[in-house]
């Protein structure tokens, strides 16, 4: 029978099957951050168990921590967030599992460190307690996020109990224009789809668009595949990916890297293979995109202007008035008029490398216009690579801050927070009413657009940025 | 984990779609290391003014719906984060069940795993018992799991769809960890057999 790449990786990880469809399934990586875990060590210290597989399990402390210098003294965190970490460096101990503490290099955003690593491998088996864990999905492994019981269960078992998702092919055909980016084409398919589009099924990203982009671009699709509401979002492997694995610390090597390679040939979807959801987008129709609202789903190309909520239906009519007030913004406004206050780049969506040479792309000999602006790199390699490769002082000389790695912005668990009616232009991945800061006003956007934003101090078309003046 | 069979009490009504993890409880409360304790900050920033004072427009700072047990709320309820404080908090204030046009994946798993009852229906059913919620007291509402119904206050009655190894669970109060580790030959086996196939992992 011919199968999809998320049914060839869910059959390799069947340990029991029920007569309904109940299944156990095997994980072959667990990833652990300080917010979602203590009370499941807690849970396993209560009950006497241990850790099956300590040696499949990483954590690493990202939310919580602060990205200012001199971090490791501990009195910089607030007592809460200081006990979360030390909770964790206590659990990584006790429980023998792989740690990178705040003082390693290799620290960073628990879905940046896992690729770098090695430690997400094509076919894997990959859950963390966190939403986001859709982005190891850009290797082709079945990847997404638990809550704080099943990361019990799985630090217990090291298996879930699962009832299979149905499956979504979503194809951007063709190639992307100029100045257009991953994050456009996932927040697009967003716009398309709605927040709720994806639920109940495992999306395959596919299409020459998505072929043509890096590892990077990979995981910054496949990192939102939760704000469509699908469980998990899925990218064959390729040439690209195997490039992007090999050598990494935790990669096969030798024969097993022979053994890997030709297990990992066979993870595609087959030709003839059954598809409950069929979504394509053409790469050429897809522009720089920012959101307006204040859910992933309220997205439009930078050329447009702020919507009447009028013009929706049932009860996002409410939601859409609800977003303008707080966002405060007014319907038939030209988004390109708006203008921003603050701008942060990174996240798990966009904090790779990549992502900060398109940023710096656009800011080399520019100076920002915005009251502030910083960068905060997805791992201390990212940072390290930047700094070497003359990025970080372009950001520097723009009047960015340089920050330490971790969450940061994102979801605002650190000092690094927006004050009630600040406006930020942000590459992370949820717009949410208080998701930055309470009263915080988010327009998520690719780094590139971030950039642009920031030496206009408006929300600002990239492409008008990068056409050459006649 | 508490049981879940019938549920008979108030519900409130939460029209708004797409309310996400953040609204239900934000950020600055998931630096505790314990499940408990949530209540008294579900829905926060919704529920409280940057001072701590109650807003009373919010729908569970009402009289009537105080000691709300159930939540009728808009489409896609739950989405964003994976964070189980969101069904702590919900339970810490006295929240059992709650009813939606659909819920986000991972919220919607987080509730069996906290003794809560999701419950999808159709838009107009939803409706019908959104009607009842707006009537606060007057107007109590019932679900019965085993039966997998609703009935709403004018005795009409809806069925819901639910996984039955979830309800199994849900009604007995069962402990996931160790069903599974019930099965712990067969984990034994597949890591076995797993080692000479895939030995990278």
């Amino acid at each position: 029978m011919p199968k999809t790449l998320y049914d060839k990786i869910w059959d390799a990880h069947v340990v029991h099957e029920d007569a309904d469809g109940t299944s156990l399934l095997y994980i072959d990586r667990h990833l652990v951050h300080e917010v979602t875990s203590p009370q499941a060590f807690e849970g396993l210290r209560m009950a006497g168990r241990s850790v099956r597989a300590p040696d499949k399990t990483i954590a690493v402390p990202d939310h919580n921590v602060p990205t200012t210098e001199g971090r490791d003294n501990p009195d910089q965190m607030p007592e809460d967030s200081r006990i979360q970490v030390a909770a964790l460096d206590t659990n990584a101990k006790q429980f023998g599992i792989h740690y990178y503490p705040v003082s390693d290099v290799r620290q960073g955003i628990v879905h940046i460190v896992g690729p770098e690593q090695g430690w997400t491998l094509p076919g894997m088996t990959v859950v963390c307690g966190d939403s986001h864990t859709a982005t190891h999905g850009a290797f082709g492994a079945l990847a997404h996020g638990i809550g704080t019981s099943e990361v019990e269960h799985v630090l217990a078992t090291q298996t879930l109990i699962q009832q299979k998702s149905k499956n979504m092919k979503v194809e951007i055909t063709g190639s992307l224009p100029p100045g257009v980016t991953a994050k456009d084409i996932t927040l697009s398919v967003i716009g398309a789809t709605g927040t709720a589009g994806g639920t109940g099924y495992v999306i395959e990203y596919c299409g020459q668009a998505i072929r043509e982009l890096s590892m990077e671009g990979r995981m910054t699709v496949c990192n939102m595949a939760i704000e469509g509401g699908a469980r998990a979002g899925l990218i064959a492997p390729d040439e690209k990916t195997f490039a992007y694995v090999q050598g990494r610390p935790h990669a096969p090597k030798g024969a097993q890297w022979d053994a890997a390679l030709s297990w990992w040939k066979t993870l595609y979807s087959d030709d003839d293979a059954q598809w409950d959801k069929v979504i394509t987008l053409r790469g050429e129709d897809i522009a720089p995109v920012v959101t307006w609202g204040t859910s992933p789903e309220d997205v439009l190309p930078i050329t447009g202007t702020v919507p009447d909520p009028a013009s929706f239906t049932g009860g996002k009519v409410d939601a859409a008035r609800r977003a303008l007030d707080y966002m405060g913004l007014t319907a038939g406004q030209k988004l390109n008029d708006i203008e921003i206050d603050t701008v942060f780049i990174g996240s798990c969506t966009n904090g790779r490398i990549e992502d900060l040479r398109a940023a710096a792309d656009i800011l080399k000999g520019q100076k920002i216009k915005v009251k502030r602006a910083m960068v905060v790199p997805g791992s201390g390699l990212v940072r390290a690579q930047a700094e070497e490769e003359g990025l970080a002082q372009i950001f520097i000389d723009a009047g960015f801050e340089w920050r330490l790695a971790g969450c940061s912005m994102c979801l605002a668990m650190n000092p690094d927070q927006l004050a009630p009616g600040e406006r930020c232009a942000a590459t992370s991945n949820r717009n949410f009413e208080g998701r930055q800061g309470r009263g915080g006003r988010t327009h998520l956007m690719s780094p590139a657009m971030a950039a642009a934003a920031a030496i206009t101090g408006r929300l600002t078309d990239v492409r008008d940025l990068m056409v050459e003046p006649a | 984990m508490e049981k879940f069979t019938t549920l008979t009490g108030v519900a409130a009504p939460m029209p708004l779609v797409n309310i996400d993890t953040d609204m239900i409880i934000p950020k600055q409360f998931l630096k505790t290391i314990k499940r408990s304790g949530l209540g008294v900050n579900l829905f926060d920033e919704m529920r409280y003014t940057q001072d701590g004072a109650e807003i009373p427009d919010f729908v569970l700072n009402q009289p009537a719906y105080r000691n709300a047990q159930i939540l009728v709320a808009g489409d896609n309820f739950g989405c964003g984060s994976s964070r189980e404080h969101a069904p702590w908090a919900l339970l810490d204030f006295g929240i059992r069940c709650v009813v939606s046009t659909s819920f986000a994946d991972i919220f919607y798993n987080n509730c069996f795993k906290n003794g809560i009852l999701p419950i999808v229906l159709p838009q107009e059913q939803v409706d019908s018992l959104m009607e009842d919620a707006r009537k606060g007291e007057n107007a109590r509402i019932t679900v019965d799991l085993a039966e997998q119904t609703v009935t709403g206050a004018d005795g009409r009655v809806f069925n819901f769809e639910i996984d039955p190894f979830k309800k199994h669970c849900l009604l007995n109060g069962l402990d996931d960890i160790g069903l599974s580790l019930e099965k712990v030959a067969s984990i034994d086996a597949f890591e076995a057999q797993a080692a000479q196939a895939r030995p990278w992992v």
